[in-house]
């Protein structure tokens, strides 16, 4: 044993190369990702209908009066794609942060009903209370702070988390759903796209009025559940361990929670639980990143693209055009079942 | 090298909920010492381990490290002078050795600030003083449960604290590296000062690495001394509710615990007529 350490021994050099490979990776991908939703940004701002080229597009971002451009651009696609983006990081980085202090795939935001108590409050603020933009923000935060509040309260009870958490809060998701679609059924002129936004979540006929909240979220919420990155890391050791490390558990977690629900439920009040982004991001960030390290900022990378892309994919990619949440739903659906199949075998765990 | 802290527990009572874990606990561990606590399942040896290091808030009383009631310590500078291993940590899906030791240096960085030499040399010698600098790129899943548990050890070193508490540190290992890990410990005591409490289950290597044996029976202090004066047939009795023969450990001198069950065992007679 102890022979075989002395013949080999690994220096401090070889420590540092390894965290160097391992960062390395991650910087590497982020990177990639991020080149990818400006490609991908950029051309959902120049193509659709009509084809307007870089330089019109650069000139209407900077403001200046193109003939149709200016409209299509400016007032139709720029807002949108933005969103999208937005909406893409605040669903990836809350839902990665749900499954990391939960420890299971499973536990994201808009499979245990956060997203669908924010879209139900949202669905409900416009029809029945025509409340304007920051109250319908308020609403969604609010519902999405009380419906995590509840599972917590409900599934924490014995201690014991998991699984019994993830099918209470599949409960309360339903219990959501069917209530956004009672009230959107009460909606006095029945508008399908309006219908769909709050159900699967779309971007159709998004405008500045909608994107900017999103944005100032991002801007406050995004760094300060950043700053908890670190915390959440060693909370993945469980929270002795993490508390014994010098971690505030019982902080860091409300912190967290707070920050997520927050960023998801600004994203949800406008653009609908965009279906299983919050879900899938944080998975494929790991599968990507590799194991270790903090997701937080890959996976909310991969929401963007994966709403950027999902949007372009329904709008022009098929005969008619469908919102974003439906394609989305498809690309989740199959993994959902999966995971569902795999923990039945095994406890699983992100 | 390092400063000898004192760490007590003072008027101590934990409990969860309802349930009333320890009553009333005095102990003050041995600055620069090895201390070992003993007792049977349930007893709330967790509990307090749990409570020294801050995770559990006490009903009544106080841990007390250095003059400074650890519970109004801040968590981090904590952190810095005091680690704990708990009984069962849980490792992410897929981290690497070098990866999860690393966490233990989470207390000497800031919220944003980047990994330094420093870090990187106490991991190295953290791998290297548990023997798992040839795993460092291995996945902590395909571990044996003894390599884990080493590798939990030394992000536990990693930490490099004067003060480290440890659950059970030899669980899951073969009796060879169950010497090997207490051996560990007992060079850190020795070389780095490091004051140890850990909490063990067989009595026998706790009388032989302890310089304090703490037992604990019903939420209290049953016993706590040398080895040579807490571990007794009698102790025995009262704290696990089993006959005994101790006899001076003939390697060591320290005592030792022989079980009477009810079978196998010679003579009664025979045997208290050796003593
Ligand atoms: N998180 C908890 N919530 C409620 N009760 C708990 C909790 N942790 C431990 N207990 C209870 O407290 C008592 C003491 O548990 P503790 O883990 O401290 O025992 P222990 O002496 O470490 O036992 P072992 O030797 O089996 O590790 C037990 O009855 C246990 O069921
Ligand atoms: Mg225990």
């Amino acid at each position: 044993m102890s022979a075989e350490t002395a013949i080999r021994p690994l220096g401090v050099e070889a420590v540092t190369r390894g965290r160097i490979r391992r960062t390395a990776r991650r910087g590497a991908v982020v990177a990639v990702l991020a080149v990818l939703i400006a490609a991908v940004f950029a051309t959902s701002l120049m193509v659709g209908r009509t084809f307007y080229p870089p330089a019109d597009v650069v000139a209407v971002i900077l403001g200046e009066q193109v003939p149709g451009a200016s409209f299509t651009v400016g007032t139709l696609r720029l807002p949108r794609a933005v969103l999208a983006v937005a909406a893409g990081l605040c669903f990836g980085i809350g839902g990665v942060t749900f499954q990391t202090m939960l420890r299971n795939p499973l536990a994201s935001p808009d499979i245990i009903g956060i997203s669908s108590g924010a879209s139900a409050a949202a669905a409900f603020a416009i029809v029945v209370l025509s409340l304007g933009r920051t109250g319908v923000s308020a609403v969604a935060i609010t519902a999405g702070l009380a419906v995590a509040l509840l599972i917590y309260a409900l599934a924490f009870r014995g201690g014991v988390a998991g699984t019994r958490l993830i099918l209470i809060g599949i409960g309360i998701a339903a219990m959501l759903d069917s209530l956004t679609s009672y009230v959107l059924s009460q909606a006095a002129e029945w508008d399908l796209q309006e219908a769909m936004r709050w159900l699967t979540g779309s971007l159709n006929g998004s405008t500045w009025t909608e994107t900017v909240p999103v944005l100032l979220a991002l801007a406050v919420l995004a760094p300060l559940l950043l700053s908890q990155a670190r915390n959440l890391s060693a909370m993945q050791l469980g929270d002795d361990t993490a508390s014994a490390l010098g971690v505030r558990v019982e902080r860091t977690r409300v912190i967290v929670i707070v920050a997520a629900v927050g960023l998801i439920a600004f994203a949800t009040a406008a653009a609908g639980p965009i279906a299983f982004v919050a879900f899938l991001s944080g998975p494929i960030a790991a599968r990507i990143v590799g194991p270790g390290g903090s997701l937080l900022v890959p996976s909310a990378l991969v929401g963007a693209l994966l709403v950027l892309v999902a949007d372009l994919a329904g709008q022009y990619a098929f005969g008619t055009r469908f919102p974003v949440g439906v394609v989305t739903g498809v690309l989740g659906a199959p993994y959902l079942v999966y995971l569902i199949v795999r923990t039945n075998r095994a406890g699983g765990s992100l | 090298m390092t400063a000898n802290h004192s760490l007590e527990v003072q008027d101590l009572a934990l409990g969860y909920g309802d349930r009333v874990v320890i009553e009333s606990l005095d102990l003050a561990v041995r600055p620069g010492g090895i201390t070992v606590i003993v007792g049977a399942n349930a007893c709330g040896k967790s509990t307090l381990l749990r409570s020294m290091s801050r995770l559990l808030a006490p009903r009544k009383g106080r841990v007390v490290l250095d003059g400074k009631e650890v519970h109004r310590t801040p968590a981090k500078e904590l952190a810095r002078t005091m680690g704990l291993l708990p009984q069962s940590p849980i490792a992410p899906e897929g981290i690497t050795v070098a990866d999860l030791v690393g966490r233990g240096r989470h207390p000497h960085q800031g919220m944003f600030t980047r990994w330094s030499r420093e870090d990187d040399a106490a991991v190295a010698a953290a791998l290297e003083a548990t023997h798992t600098s040839d795993l460092a790129e291995r996945s902590v899943d395909e571990l044996s449960g003894g390599q884990r548990q080493r590798v939990w050890i030394a992000m536990a070193l990693a930490q490099q604290t004067d003060l480290l508490l440890l659950d059970e540190p030899t669980t899951f290992l073969d009796v060879s590296h169950q010497v090997e890990v207490l051996d560990l410990l007992t060079d850190l005591n020795r070389e780095r000062g490091t004051t140890i409490v850990m909490v063990l289950h067989d009595l026998n290597l706790a009388a032989r690495y302890a310089d304090q044996l703490i037992a604990l029976a019903d939420g209290r202090l049953h016993a706590m001394g040398e080895p040579a004066q807490v571990l007794t047939e009698d102790s025995v009795r009262a704290v696990f509710g089993l006959e005994s023969r101790v006899i001076p450990d003939p390697t060591t001198g320290r005592p030792l615990m022989l079980p009477l069950g009810r079978h196998h065992v010679l003579e009664p007679s025979g045997l208290a007529a050796e003593n």
